[in-house]
């Protein structure tokens, strides 16, 4: 691609870059380098809170604030653990980033570890990449051999073990605590904050947890310096992200934009998700990962007062949940006319149903009281009262539990309903309606059986 | 000594790694400071349920109880924590579809529907041969390639019908009948 800055992807099409040689010969591990050789540890903490770098797992935290944070207790271990939970449904940027360069996943870890002061760093990966999980073992491997991680790191006194930790199954893992939790042999149920996992994390001790494309875009900063990282992208969404596409679009995928790019030319242009399959109008869109509300078309293209809707934090959420949504994880569900708004958001009631840890009455019950009033009114047994039902359940959910899966689970029903509610009322009042739209002739009866 | 389990193929089998596995199980305990070897729970899970024909048992959940020196119940509610770990014999080849909202849009209930017909069973069954389980599973991040199955750490990707097709007869050539680990 030619538009736009790369930075995580510029070499991401170099044929072997999965390989140490080749990613090295591409300028991997200068970072390191510099950093154990010619920087101090406060010395790159400094370069990232200047880059403005903020967290992209979906909470959009900055990362330099987290890192300053971290106690530092005299003797007492610290550690740094990457979050590659990626579950958030349309989320698939953290996979392709380590299928695709391993090792810039492995050089961020070495040189954000020397900055916290790390020597014993975890990348927690989700049990169903277990192929990646591979990928990444191998990686490891390969920089012990070549002397990046293990004792006197570039004989220097820094040493550093990097170790992989599988998950099973739990988009719950992703939620920081319920990381620790898993990684500590447990189930994955969330902690009460505070204390925050920066000064009692993983066993007890201090310890940061970032993304993966997080960590992963510390080598630059580091390489180039923060402000040069802050010049791309908007004053208060920095650098680039990765955004996953994927629905009703002509070229799903991920792609490294510069924040601050127009919506309407993400969707439409053919550098990016290439417009709408067989040339359907745009309906709604999700535009970052399952947990943030759903815009209709004229305010995902538009801001509330008519300037162009960008890919950034600040103006995604502008308007705020009454007419905004956010940047989330970067996961970009887009929907043509042909799609039920109505089923979508039973796939996700379903979803948030089945991921409830079960910890908190409000999102256990909740999510499952969403779920099947979803499925009673997909089943042409509901009544107009069910829309206040459903509206009142997810008012009772969010900010009532002690993480985030909650509101994650509260907001794609509010916002639904508050987009859509005549397609729940039209759904209601004739449940057939729905297959006057040709594209779900087959497909009503097949969801009918298959939920 | 240790219990017994019946093994796919109809015999008695003892519960107990084997050398090359218990050389992984004492790897993976190493990752994790003096004290923390409950932090091995997860990951040795994933080998106790590959070496035992693809599921836990309370015996094989109390052998790996005794290996890492914590109490049995720690590690049932672990294993009926996490989606991946299976309580119940299953099928040899365990499918999982996408269903969420991405690979929705694209089509994944009728794959589904075409799999269910196809081996004339339905979601959460297995086939009376014992090959072949069917689950509808949540998110696996390959939503920018939907519909997507997962059969053991394969992702097949983009599916259609005939893709479909093709991967049941793989599978049902014994072909890579993979588990996790």
């Amino acid at each position: 691609m030619k538009e736009g800055k790369k930075i995580l992807l510029e070499h991401i099409d170099v044929p072997g870059i999965e390989k140490i040689e080749t990613f090295r010969a591409c300028g991997g591990y200068q970072s390191v380098e510099k950093a154990l050789t010619s920087m101090t540890e406060a010395e790159v903490v400094h370069e990232v809170i200047t880059s403005g770098l903020r967290g992209r797992g979906g909470a959009g935290f900055q990362t330099g604030t987290k890192w300053n944070f971290l106690a530092k207790p005299e003797g007492v271990p610290r550690y740094l653990v990457c979050n590659a939970d990626e579950s958030e449904p349309g989320t698939f940027k953290d996979r392709y980033l380590m299928e695709k360069i391993p090792h810039l996943l492995i050089e961020g870890m070495i040189v954000s570890s020397y900055a916290l002061g790390v020597n014993k760093a975890y990348i927690y990966i989700r049990g169903e990449y277990f192929y990646l999980y591979k990928i990444l073992e191998k990686a490891i491997e390969e920089a012990y051999k070549a002397g990046w991680l293990g004792q006197n790191i570039l004989n220097t006194k820094y040493n550093l073990d990097l170790y992989m930790h599988i998950g099973a199954g739990a988009y719950i893992c992703g939620e920081e605590t319920a990381l620790l939790e898993s990684l500590e042999g447990k189930r994955g149920n969330p902690r009460i904050k505070p204390p925050f996992p920066a000064v009692a994390g993983l066993y007890g001790c201090p310890t940061v947890v970032n993304n993966v494309e997080t960590i992963a875009a510390v080598p630059y900063i580091v390489n180039h310096g923060g402000e040069n990282y802050a010049s791309f992208g908007t004053e208060k969404s920095t650098g680039t992200k990765l955004i996953s596409a994927s629905g009703h679009i002509n070229k799903p995928g991920v792609y490294e934009i510069e924040l601050g790019l127009p919506v309407e030319e993400f969707i439409y242009s053919d550098s990016y998700c290439g417009g709408i399959r067989n040339g359907n109008e745009l309906k709604a869109v999700v535009a970052g990962g399952s947990s943030v509300p759903i815009l209709p078309k004229h305010l995902i293209l538009q801001t509330p007062d008519g300037q162009p809707r960008l890919m950034s934090y600040e103006s995604l959420s502008e308007g705020g949940f009454a007419a905004g949504t956010m940047l989330g994880s970067g996961g970009f569900i887009v929907m043509d006319e042909t799609a039920s708004i109505v089923m979508n958001l039973h796939t996700f009631a379903r979803f948030y149903h089945h991921e409830s840890c079960g910890q908190c009455s409000p999102c256990r019950e909740g999510t499952g009281w969403m779920e099947k009033i979803l499925h009673k009114i997909l089943d042409g047994h509901g009544t107009l009262a069910d829309i206040d039902l459903l509206w009142d359940i997810q008012s009772k959910i969010e900010g009532k539990t002690i993480c985030a899966l909650g509101d994650a689970a509260a907001w794609p029903v509010a916002s639904a309903i508050r987009h859509f509610r005549s397609e729940f009322e039209a759904y209601i009042k004739d449940p057939m309606a729905i297959n006057k739209i040709s594209h779900y002739n087959e497909k009503y009866k097949i969801a009918g059986t298959a939920i | 000594m240790h219990s017994q389990i019946k093994s796919s193929k109809g015999e008695m089998k003892e519960i107990r790694f084997s050398e090359a596995t218990m050389v992984k199980v004492r790897e993976i305990i190493a990752r994790y400071p003096e004290g923390r070897h409950k932090s091995a729970l997860i990951p040795v899970l994933h080998l106790a349920q590959a070496e035992f024909d693809g599921w836990l048992s309370p015996e094989v959940m109390q052998y790996v109880a005794e290996i890492l020196s914590i109490q049995a119940i720690e590690v049932f509610e672990v294993a009926s924590f996490y989606s991946m770990f299976n309580l119940q014999p299953r099928g040899k080849c365990l499918i999982e579809v996408c269903r969420t909202s991405s690979c929705w849009l694209n089509g994944a209930y009728d794959i589904i529907s075409y799999i269910e017909k196809k081996l004339n069973i339905k979601v959460g069954e297995t086939t009376p041969d014992g090959k072949y389980t069917l689950k509808a599973v949540e998110c696996l991040g390959s939503c920018g390639t939907a519909p997507m199955l997962q059969v053991g750490d394969q992702y097949h990707e983009n599916l259609t019908f005939e893709k479909v097709d093709e991967l049941l007869e793989n599978y049902q050539q014994g072909e890579k009948m993979s588990n996790y680990c």
